[in-house]
């Protein structure tokens, strides 16, 4: 039996009714990834930890590289962090371990999550198990392309304008962006605070409920998480829609949308009302604002985020041959200028920017207001409907380096994901089907703030009437 | 030609606050513990790491707001002052700027004629920054994270003061307020109260401000004074001269008592502001507000004018016991024993002061009970020992903890009352000094003080100078 090939279900089955032990899977697991990632590189590093975890959660996991883990080395894919061990585990990290989980590795990513097809990575990129010459998406690429080639059960990735949503769906996998304070960022290294949330990257829907039971919840050393009860995700897994309100957005099917990603939403919006749910039409007016809004406050967080990498205390230090300005500030020069690639340069320079006196009004002030018009849309849509259903991304997977010279192009990848993160509301892309070329499509539904439940319940239904999450890619 | 200016002061105190733990993590909040040894990695702003608000220090804050008569904001929020420096871990510093806890208030202070209302523009909460230690044998600079993440309130003032005196006034009658709020060891030396000071001219009549510059590293009241006399006299002497002030900050150089230019406007940090998201805003409720309200000990203003009125003092006297708390507090205690006000506040403020200040004890530290003083004092009034011993008893009790009754007792300081005794020392001093006698007999009685005080001498202070001086009078007209 393939274990590597099964869900985390399946396997707690297995443990269950003793078929299968938690050191049968991660042998299993650990020779898939020996035998596959020399090709799909989703790993940057394989974790210190010995045993195979413990009790009836032992399921082996992938842990995006921004996620503190004691004993190990944690880098965010990026030169400036190389060698820093962080003392302390993460929230999630702390989860779970508590539930006994195996760390497996720690997976590639867009360097500080700045990307969309983790080629931002100083560990140079990673494939997309469907086609090699493809790009998994990003910033979690590593997390989606290592369940996508099951060399992790599951995995953990992050999310602040698609980061876990738009791998999914290039990777055909399941993933979910929380509630922005359902799940601990305490321990997550930080790209813009008020956007960044961990979330499940996993094979199903059922998956994705029991992974969100392990890591949703209350974390009193993060002020943004927030005390609401957890509930048992896996009871909403309930295989009926009756009634249930869609609302697709006009704005959606616009300019620059692949007609075959089109297709498969369009079939997966019939499909659901097939099965009973309700789909209208609703309209959010401001959501063609959400990529320019995005860079303005996402890029500010992050250049102040950033500004802790000086070569004071850890990671890369490089000193200056000769002085320039001062000892010390050629040190923070020297340091950034080498330890940081293009991408988190131009990023640092944007937030600079839209942050500075004489620019703060026009750029990141106007920038919070349309955030926050953006969010009264998306609480006028959710009025009338239960969720809203976009597609996840744009196009499908497109190759490496296609993109890589033109950023503006990689930015416009995140424009059905970034809507959630600005309103702070729970989104999840599930596999809706495969383009000509065999690259799969996903589908995004959002939800209501600390509604996961309605989002795992379609995406339940519509997954157990539809046959794409039981494709594989040819490794 | 002769032009009259008047000189715009705006004072920048930052108080460190004496929680049990940091502003953001729960780190001891100590000084002079071994470099680097209390932080974790919240202070240290590892990767990944948040900061949690500690209520305390929101507490102390708004309990400063109130006590300066400001306005606490009901709904405030933190922000990042972004800038590098080594002794910053996360390259900015928490802060509040637009919406700070307190804002709007004022402290009364004394100036030559009268009251003067100091305008209290805003209070708000920040963390400290770390250390750096120069080390001159490794060529290199080292960082001591400990302060880093101390709370901080910084108490910005109106451009409301005068004059360097006015400054230095306002200091010392803030710094009374916040000792008095038990929120801060206020001490300068250690760095946990420190100031900035703004300062400019202008001709007077204008009402358009000069242009300021800022002064920093002050480390006393008195160097805030005396550096804003010589930054005053500075900008005269520049644009009498027909120069222009330029805005820039200086450093104060204390040893050579001048300023020296640090950076300029144009070099000044564009720090780059905005609300820090890993803090979501929040609302003060008002309840929190009342109960920091009714917990406020009397204030030291009040505290004086009370003292005047309810004890009989006089303003100095009133003045002297209120600038030292637990003295203040000592004096009612004495006085729920006593109901001679006046003189125990001449003891607390003579005697005991002197006692205090010699052994640089604050008088909790002291071996004395207001029980204690107050029998000594009654000791001194009824005669038991004289004045001058009295305060050899106070010295006796500090010493060894024992009441004035036991030490009179050992020392035999007992006053000498008794006639027979102390007939023979005036016998001999009449006989020691014919001239002296013949004086008072010729009419000026006054010289026998000087016989009273010689008589004195030979009983060892034990003699009671009344009766002495009885006798010394009724001896030499009988003769
Ligand atoms: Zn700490």
């Amino acid at each position: 039996m393939k274990l590597h090939s099964l869900t985390a279900h399946q396997i707690l089955d297995l443990y269950k009714s003793k078929q299968a032990s938690s050191e049968e899977v991660l042998k299993d697991v650990l020779s898939r990834i020996g035998a596959v990632d020399s090709r799909v590189r989703a790993y940057v590093r394989l974790s210190n930890q010995k045993s195979a975890g413990e009790g009836s959660a032992a399921i082996p996991i992938a842990i995006k590289d921004n996620m503190c883990t004691q004993g190990e080395e944690i880098t965010c894919s990026s030169k400036i962090l190389k060698g820093f061990h962080p003392p302390y585990d993460a929230g999630v990290i702390e989860r779970i371990k508590q539930n006994g989980g195996r760390i497996l590795g720690f997976a590639n990513m867009d360097e500080f999550a700045f990307g969309s097809s983790t080629e931002n990575s100083c560990y140079g990129p990673t494939y997309n198990p469907w086609d090699l010459t493809c790009v998994p998406g990003g910033s979690s690429g590593g997390s989606a392309a290592s369940v996508a080639a099951d060399e992790a059960v599951w995995a953990l990735g992050s999310d602040t304008g698609g980061s876990i949503r738009q791998p999914a769906s290039f990777c055909g996998v399941v993933g979910l962006k929380p509630t922005y304070g359902r799940v601990s960022r305490y321990g997550l290294i930080a790209f813009a605070s008020s956007l960044d949330q961990i979330g499940p990257l996993t094979k199903d829907v059922t998956d994705c409920a029991l992974l969100m039971n392990i890591i949703a919840g209350y974390d009193d050393r993060d002020s943004t998480s927030v005390n609401v009860p957890v509930p048992d995700y896996t009871k909403a897994l309930i295989n009926d829609v009756h009634g249930i309100k869609i609302g697709v957005p006009k704005e959606a099917f616009a300019e620059g949308l692949d007609s075959q990603v089109s297709q498969a939403v369009e079939a997966a919006i019939e499909q659901l009302k097939k099965l009973g749910a309700v789909v209208k039409e609703v309209s959010l007016p401001h959501t063609p604002y959400a990529v320019a809004t995005y860079y303005i406050v996402a890029t500010a967080e992050a250049s102040s985020n950033l500004a802790r990498f000086d070569g004071v205390r850890y990671g890369l230090r490089q000193l200056s041959a000769n002085v320039r300005k001062t000892p010390v500030i050629d040190m923070y020069e020297e340091t950034r200028a080498k330890g940081l690639g293009d991408e988190a340069k131009r990023r640092i320079m944007l937030g600079t920017y839209v942050l500075s006196s004489g620019y703060y009004d026009a750029y990141y002030l106007r920038g919070q207001k349309v955030r926050t018009l953006i969010k009264q849309d998306l609480d006028g849509a959710f009025k009338d409907c239960d969720v809203i259903l976009t597609p996840t991304a744009p196009t499908t997977a497109f190759k490496v380096g296609e993109k890589a010279s033109d950023p503006l192009s990689m930015y416009l990848s995140d424009v059905y994901t970034i809507p959630a993160n600005l309103a702070g509301v729970p989104s999840i892309s599930v596999p809706c089907g495969f383009s000509k070329e065999g690259l799969p499509i996903g589908l995004q539904l959002m939800g209501k703030a600390f509604d996961e439940e309605m989002l795992l319940r379609v995406c339940f239904s519509y997954e157990q009437n539809t046959p794409w999450h039981t494709k594989k890619p040819n490794l | 030609m002769s032009q009259e200016f008047e000189t715009v002061i705006g004072l920048e105190v930052h108080l460190q606050l004496s929680t049990k733990t940091k502003i953001f993590c729960g780190c001891v909040n100590v000084f002079g513990s071994a470099p680097n040894t209390n932080v974790c990695p919240v202070c240290l702003g590892l990767p990944g790491t948040l900061p949690v608000l500690n209520q305390q220090a929101l507490l102390y804050a708004i309990k400063v707001g109130l006590a300066l008569n400001a306005q606490i904001n009901p709904f405030i929020k933190f922000d990042r002052k972004n800038y590098y420096y080594p002794d910053l871990p996360k390259g900015y510093q928490i802060s509040q700027y637009d919406l700070p806890v307190a804002k709007d208030g004022f402290v009364m202070i004394k100036t030559d004629k009268n009251e003067k209302r100091i305008g209290i523009k805003r209070a708000h909460l920040e963390e400290d920054a770390g250390k750096l230690v120069h080390d001159d044998r490794g060529n290199c600079s080292l960082v001591d994270y400990n302060r880093t993440g101390t709370p901080l309130i910084e108490i910005v003032t109106e451009p409301d003061l005068r004059s360097p005196q006015e400054a230095y006034d306002y200091l010392n009658t803030l710094k009374l307020i916040l000792q008095y709020l038990n929120v801060s060891d206020c001490d300068m030396e250690k760095g946990s109260l420190r100031c900035d000071a703004n300062v400019s001219i202008r001709p007077i009549g204008q009402t358009a401000l000069g242009t300021k510059t800022e002064l920093k590293n002050m480390n006393s009241f008195r160097a805030v004074k005396t550096g804003l006399e010589y930054e005053v006299c500075r900008h005269k002497q520049v644009i009498l001269s027909g120069g222009r002030i330029i805005q820039e900050t200086l450093l104060w150089n204390d040893e050579k008592a001048m300023t020296i230019a640090m950076r300029s406007k144009e070099q000044a940090h564009d720090y780059r502001y905005f609300s820090d998201p890993d803090l979501v805003p929040f609302t003060i409720n008002y309840k929190v507000i009342d109960q920091v309200r009714a917990e406020l000990p009397e204030l030291p203003q009040i505290k004086l004018e009370r003292f005047i009125k309810q004890y009989g003092l006089s303003e100095y006297d009133a003045g002297v016991l209120v600038i030292d708390q637990a003295v203040a507090v000592f004096f009612e205690h004495c006085c729920q024993h006593y109901e001679q006000s006046k003189k125990v506040a001449n003891w607390l403020n003579g005697a005991v002061l002197k006692e205090m200040n010699e052994r640089k004890m604050g008088i909790s530290e002291l071996k004395l009970t207001p029980v204690n003083l107050v029998a000594l004092i009654k000791a001194v009034e009824n005669g038991v020992v004289s004045n001058l011993a009295g305060k050899e008893v106070l010295k006796a009790m500090l010493d060894s903890g024992k009441t004035p009754a036991q030490v009179i007792q050992d020392k035999g300081l007992v006053q000498v009352s008794d006639d027979s005794a102390l007939m023979a020392i005036v016998e001999e001093i009449i006989n020691q000094n014919p001239t002296v006698v013949e004086q008072i007999k010729q009419g000026k009685p006054s010289a026998a003080g000087f016989l009273v005080g010689q008589a004195m001498k030979k009983s060892g202070g034990k003699a009671n100078p009344k009766k002495l001086s009885e006798l010394i009078i009724r001896r030499i007209s009988n003769a």
